[in-house]
């Protein structure tokens, strides 16, 4: 971490740019800690969205008047600053309504391809096409937007999907992962970092050991966007998903990063309008990326939205933005493991941790305790956030998780930590915990 | 009182830490319901006397949130009570008792459950001013439910 801290003064500039966080919620300032669930969004982002409904609304790529041309040039530009946040071609970018229709995507492509529909006229998904004795590997710390649809995809082909274990410190068995990649192996898809231990994902591990295996790379890269650079190129994925409203834009945009080549050769997955070149009666000719993948009338104020909060999180600089949350997860970790009776699922995982801490209280369920933050103005999440089965690998049903964003202070963290130590004693059980 | 203590009051959560009724017997009929949302759940059986007529007792297992657990305990207790003043519920009862818990949980904080009619299991009234916790308090009432409505079939 070699960027510099963002200071408490550009922090402070930087919260007056979320109007939602001067609300009191039941008569404390809102320390909003659920930005793993959904972002804040900046003024210039709701502001960039609706200036699009009040001065350029039309329907792209159709039309020759003025606002459709100039509804189309906006909805490109927001697709090339999306591309060159992610230092990829404009061509690679495909908007989809979220990172799961994104997932979902890619996982029906692969399953029209393994039933030998190809790419229009020619053959080109032929080698996307997998069947019984092909693997697909995921994690067992997969959020269930990244594992739902290859258990489906795998149901429909007779492929095996197999998983790569955690261990008991909440990191992944990485000698586990290099004999479950293999030959066999046909599509590797990972999270970047843990929705619910914040741990980053060892990609430097385990792509290589897709790519000697010839695999098909998906990376989920949802909790990563907001928090870390993401090239996709540098990590050689295939394929990289994250979502706008993760990242302090809109709600309903998504966005799917894919090779041109493989994009190119991948069977659509919704059919429709704008996305063809030629009809008859009897068939279709699909345009290339991205217009093969986004029939129908796009989200067009939403990709504006999020090209907006892509300028914003640029001009802080991503780097400064991890580093400054780096420090501040830390300052929450060190905080936590202060407070008895508190357990932090995945905190003993190596490497880094971004930006979230995902707790158990003994003696409390995860419900109660984060009816105690709320009542304290604290927004938190709790419930197993759509990741059961590492809930379950970690022995609970449920728990409570705190999540930084850019505009989160070491004020706030210290107000989360105080109401977490409160906690216990609110239910009557003593201090010392039983951990 | 704060929300809070009104939310999570003495009663409730003692029958949090000291439930009443829990433990079901094998092959007894039962309803499981599970809140998706944060994995609550409870498994309910309803104990009836040897006419089939009224419900002797409820019993129950589950995990979860000291809302839902709670609000079992102070169903199962609520009918000890009445069995124990020698007037067990009739189907009939125990449906009026539930549409009533509803109405109540659904009130947003408008209308309090009777103490006379629910005793301790009123301490619950905090609940339905918090709308995300309404479905943890239903949960083995709902399960109640559908047991009564099975048999109605």
């Amino acid at each position: 971490m070699t960027a510099a801290l963002l200071t408490p003064d550009e922090i402070a500039a930087i919260r007056a740019q979320f109007p939602i966080l001067t609300r009191e919620i039941n008569g404390h300032p809102l320390v909003y800690l659920d930005s793993a669930a959904t972002a804040q969004k900046p003024t210039r982002v709701i502001e960039a969205e609706a200036a699009f409904y009040r001065q350029s609304n039309a329907a792209v790529n159709r039309g020759a008047h003025t606002l459709a041309g100039e509804a189309t040039e906006l909805y490109e530009d927001a697709r090339a600053t999306v591309a060159s946040f992610l230092a990829v071609d404009p061509n690679e970018v495909v908007f989809t309504s979220h990172a799961t229709e994104a997932i979902n995507l890619v996982a029906y492509a692969l399953g029209t391809a393994s039933i030998g529909f190809g790419a229009g006229a020619n053959a080109a998904a032929a080698p996307y096409a997998i069947g019984p004795g092909d693997e697909i590997v995921v994690t067992e710390l997969e959020h269930h937007a990244n594992l739902i649809p290859w258990q489906e995809l795998a149901a429909r082909t007779g492929a095996t999907l197999r998983f790569i274990p955690v261990l008991d410190h909440g990191g992944l068995d990485l000698e586990a992962a290099a004999t479950i990649i293999g030959e066999r192996t046909r599509v590797l898809a990972i999270s970047h970092v843990s929705n619910v231990t914040g741990a980053v994902t060892p990609l430097e591990v385990l792509v290589p050991l897709a790519r000697a295996a010839g695999a098909l790379i998906v990376l989920d890269a949802c909790q990563a966007a907001p928090h870390l650079a993401l090239h996709p190129r540098e990590l050689d994925v295939d394929i990289a998903v994250f979502s706008g409203h993760k990242l302090y834009g809109p709600t309903g945009i998504g966005v799917l990063y894919g090779r041109a080549a493989l994009l190119n050769s991948l069977p659509p997955f919704l059919y429709g309008g704008s996305m063809i070149t030629t009809v008859t009666m009897e068939r279709a000719e699909y345009l290339p990326s991205p217009q093969r993948f986004e029939p129908g009338t796009p989200r067009i104020a939403q990709a504006i939205g999020l090209a907006e909060a892509v300028r914003f999180v640029t001009e802080i600089g991503l780097d400064r933005i991890a580093a400054t949350e780096h420090a501040l997860t830390q300052r929450m970790l060190d905080g936590l493991a202060r407070i008895p009776g508190i357990r932090v699922l995945g905190v003993d995982a190596p490497g880094p941790h971004v930006g979230l801490a995902s707790i158990v209280v003994d003696d409390v369920h995860a419900h109660d305790a984060g009816q105690v933050l709320d009542e304290a103005g604290i927004a938190a999440r709790v419930g197993h956030h759509c990741a059961q089965p590492l809930h379950r690998r970690f022995g609970v049903t449920a728990s409570l998780r705190l999540s930084l964003a850019v505009h989160s202070s070491a004020d706030e963290v210290d107000r989360a930590l105080e109401a977490v130590a409160s906690i216990r004693p609110f239910f009557g059980f003593d201090e010392r915990g039983t951990a | 009182m704060s929300g809070l203590e009104q939310l999570y009051q003495q009663i409730i959560v003692d029958h949090y830490k000291h439930p009443h009724g829990r433990g079901l017997e094998a092959g007894e009929e039962t309803s499981h319901q599970l809140n998706p949302v944060c994995g609550d759940e409870i498994t309910l059986a309803l104990r009836w006397d040897s006419a089939g007529q009224r419900v002797e007792a409820v019993a129950w297992e589950g995990a979860g949130c000291s809302i839902s657990q709670a609000s079992a305990s102070l169903l199962a207790a609520l009918a000890e009570e009445s069995t124990g003043e020698g007037d067990p519920w009739t189907t009939d009862e125990l449906t009026a008792l539930i549409d009533e818990f509803r109405e109540a949980l659904r009130s947003r904080g408008t209308i309090p459950l009777d103490e006379e009619r629910f005793s301790d299991a009123a301490a619950l009234s905090g609940v339905s001013k918090y709308v995300a916790r309404v479905k943890c308090a239903m949960l083995a009432w709902v399960a109640a439910e559908d047991l009564l409505q099975r048999r109605a079939v």
